[in-house]
């Protein structure tokens, strides 16, 4: 069988997971201290000799550490950015080493609900604290230190992930010459923190979720997580997306007027619920929604984010969706405006892609084209 | 990486002789960031460029310029008073719906404006005219059906303009083929270059 599976074009090929362990306690924003942690990151490329061409990229709400290439044991398992991200690709790997990394809290192997507190010696669960992008970075910024990378070349990040690339500008403004901010908000909206609440009250009060302990409980609180998938993808597609691909399409050829799916919609809806709520664990859906509701890098400067912005070193590109209605334009404009006025080398696209927020995702070649010739000027500096 | 010299456009060189070592620069309807590029190399200049056109911010990306997507027609919100020690509008106010609303705008974000634009007084688009056609020239290449050019002007025109509005002209240079022209600018002048403002 193996023969038949056609290797993808300008692939990195079968990856393998590596696991970075830390003994030095990490203590979260939230006030309680990790004191050892794990965390599960792959690598494509190779490190040059001055260790200037690493590129790190940081994975938004469900995806993972396995950005690009497959595994030898799972060929179809792609990793989620594999068409930006490979030889000859707009993140070409023959210039650049590439780190994915799976986040602290995630559920792909890296320390999270799923793990053992050492503290008790029993699984986190429901007892796992909520954490922040800075959180985040601040653990990114270790596995750095523990590669040897002083400074990354780029930052790179769409939605939650470009949260990181650009709190990694303010938070060590030396250790990245480059942040990619990719379909990004400098915080959420209440209309975006409202989406999240009713997420997490999906999962919240599915009877099987047991406060979060539902491994030790044997249950799955699967009827929930499902919901709050399908509210959270309908955020993720444009209004004209969604009626291109499928309108008032039937999913049988008349109305049973009956609660069974009537619409493609509804059946598209529960087939993406049912495929995440089989591997997703619903602690870390929680945990990272909150993420996304904490971000706000201006909080402590009043509400100010050309101050919250001041200490950013590094270039940045800014790349908005024109269709994105989660996290606007004119959110990513408002970046935009704060870099500007720190006078910080900006560049800012505005890409018109029919696809929404999920336009980061997708290869749109304005799109790809762009980050292709800015990761180009990346590699001239680099070599300079 | 190319380097490129003044006379690739010869309002390039007018505006770089302005333009001060080390100045803060806002190039509206950059194209593809020829000027900012020629501006880095010649005078240090930091800065950026707007353009609303997608293969024009590749084309920025690809020269190393710094180019904000927006379109000038909604104003420069994005940009605070007083942020540019010059804001260049090269060749491009002709082609502006709302050029006082521009002008303003250049004012408010910059402490000087540098404009360039095609004399329409030039005696070689009157000549055109009085034989009974819009003028087509290098500086003028489009037909009347398809240009962009909605709000042409003369030298003359352009500093009523000014006048009238309390725009304070520091400098101005009136060029043909790229030679700085001294008498009867309005008549023998092809491209204008203004400095306004502080």
């Amino acid at each position: 069988m193996r023969e038949s599976i056609k290797e993808p074009e300008n692939s990195v090929g079968v990856v393998t997971p590596q696991t970075a362990r830390f003994a030095e306690p990490l203590v979260l924003r939230g006030g309680t201290v990790l004191r050892d942690y794990e965390l599960v990151y792959e690598t494509y490329g190779e490190l040059n000799a001055d260790r200037s061409n690493a590129v790190l990229v940081c994975h938004a709400l469900n995806a993972s550490h396995h950005v690009a290439g497959y595994y030898a044991d799972a060929p179809d398992n792609v990793g989620w950015w594999d068409n930006m991200i490979g030889p000859g690709k707009p993140l070409d790997t023959r210039r650049f080493f590439v780190i994915g990394v799976n986040n602290i809290g995630g559920c792909h192997g890296s320390t999270g609900p799923l793990s053992v507190n050492s503290d008790t010696g029993r699984t986190w669960g429901g007892d796992f604290p909520v954490i922040t992008v800075e959180d985040w970075v601040d653990a990114q910024a270790r596995l750095a230190d523990q590669l040897g990378i002083s400074q990354f070349a780029a930052v790179m990040g769409g939605s939650l992930g470009a949260m990181q690339a650009l709190a990694w500008s303010i938070r060590y403004p030396q250790r990245l010459r480059h942040s990619i901010v990719i379909a990004c908000a400098p915080n959420l909206s209440a209309q975006n923190i409202a989406f999240n609440e009713v997420a997490r009250q999906a999962i919240i009060t599915d009877p099987d979720f047991n406060d979060g302990h539902y491994l030790a409980k044997g249950t799955a609180p699967k009827r929930g997580l499902r919901v709050a998938r399908m509210v959270g993808h309908i955020t993720y597609l444009s209004d004209d997306e969604m009626a291109n691909k499928f309108g008032r399409q039937l999913k049988h050829d008349k109305l049973n007027y009956n609660f069974d799916t009537e619409f493609q919609i509804e059946s598209y809806l529960r087939h993406q619920g049912n495929k995440f709520a089989d591997h997703f664990d619903a602690n870390t859906y929680l945990r990272i929604t909150k993420v996304l509701d904490y971000f706000d890098p201006a909080l402590e400067h009043g509400g100010d984010l050309t101050k919250a912005l001041k200490k950013v070193a590094s270039s940045v590109l800014v790349i908005s969706f024109a269709t994105d209605w989660r996290f606007s334009p004119e959110r990513s404009r408002e970046i935009v405006h704060a870099l500007l006025d720190n006078r910080v080398r900006v560049t800012y696209a505005e890409i018109d892609a029919p696809h929404g927020h999920d336009a980061f995702l997708l290869d749109d070649p304005r799109y790809h084209r762009l980050v292709a010739a800015y990761f180009e000027r990346v590699h001239r500096e680099i070599e300079s | 990486m190319t380097v490129i010299n003044g006379t690739q456009r010869p309002d390039f060189a007018a505006i770089a002789r302005t333009v001060h070592r080390n100045a803060h620069v806002l190039d509206l309807g950059c194209g593809d960031g020829t000027l900012l590029k020629y501006l880095q190399q010649t005078r240090d200049i930091t800065g950026y460029g707007v353009e609303i056109d997608d293969g024009n911010i590749l084309a920025c990306v690809k020269n190393g310029v710094n180019v904000i997507q927006s379109d000038l027609e909604r104003g420069l919100s994005e940009f605070e008073d007083n942020s540019f020690d010059f804001v260049v509008l090269s060749q491009t106010l002709q082609a502006m719906r709302n050029t006082e609303r521009i002008m303003k705008e250049m004012l408010r974000v910059g402490r000087a404006g540098i404009v360039t634009f095609p004399n329409f007084g030039y005696w070689k688009n009157r000549v055109q005219v009085l034989l009974g056609h819009m003028p087509v020239s290098k500086k003028l290449p489009f037909e009347w059906f398809n240009t962009p050019n909605i709000h042409l002007c003369t030298v003359s025109d352009f500093e009523k303009f000014c006048d009238e509005r309390g725009i304070n002209i520091v400098a101005r240079t009136v060029l043909t083929d790229g030679k700085p022209v001294t008498s009867l600018p309005n008549l023998l002048g092809e491209l204008a270059v203004y400095h306004f403002g502080g």
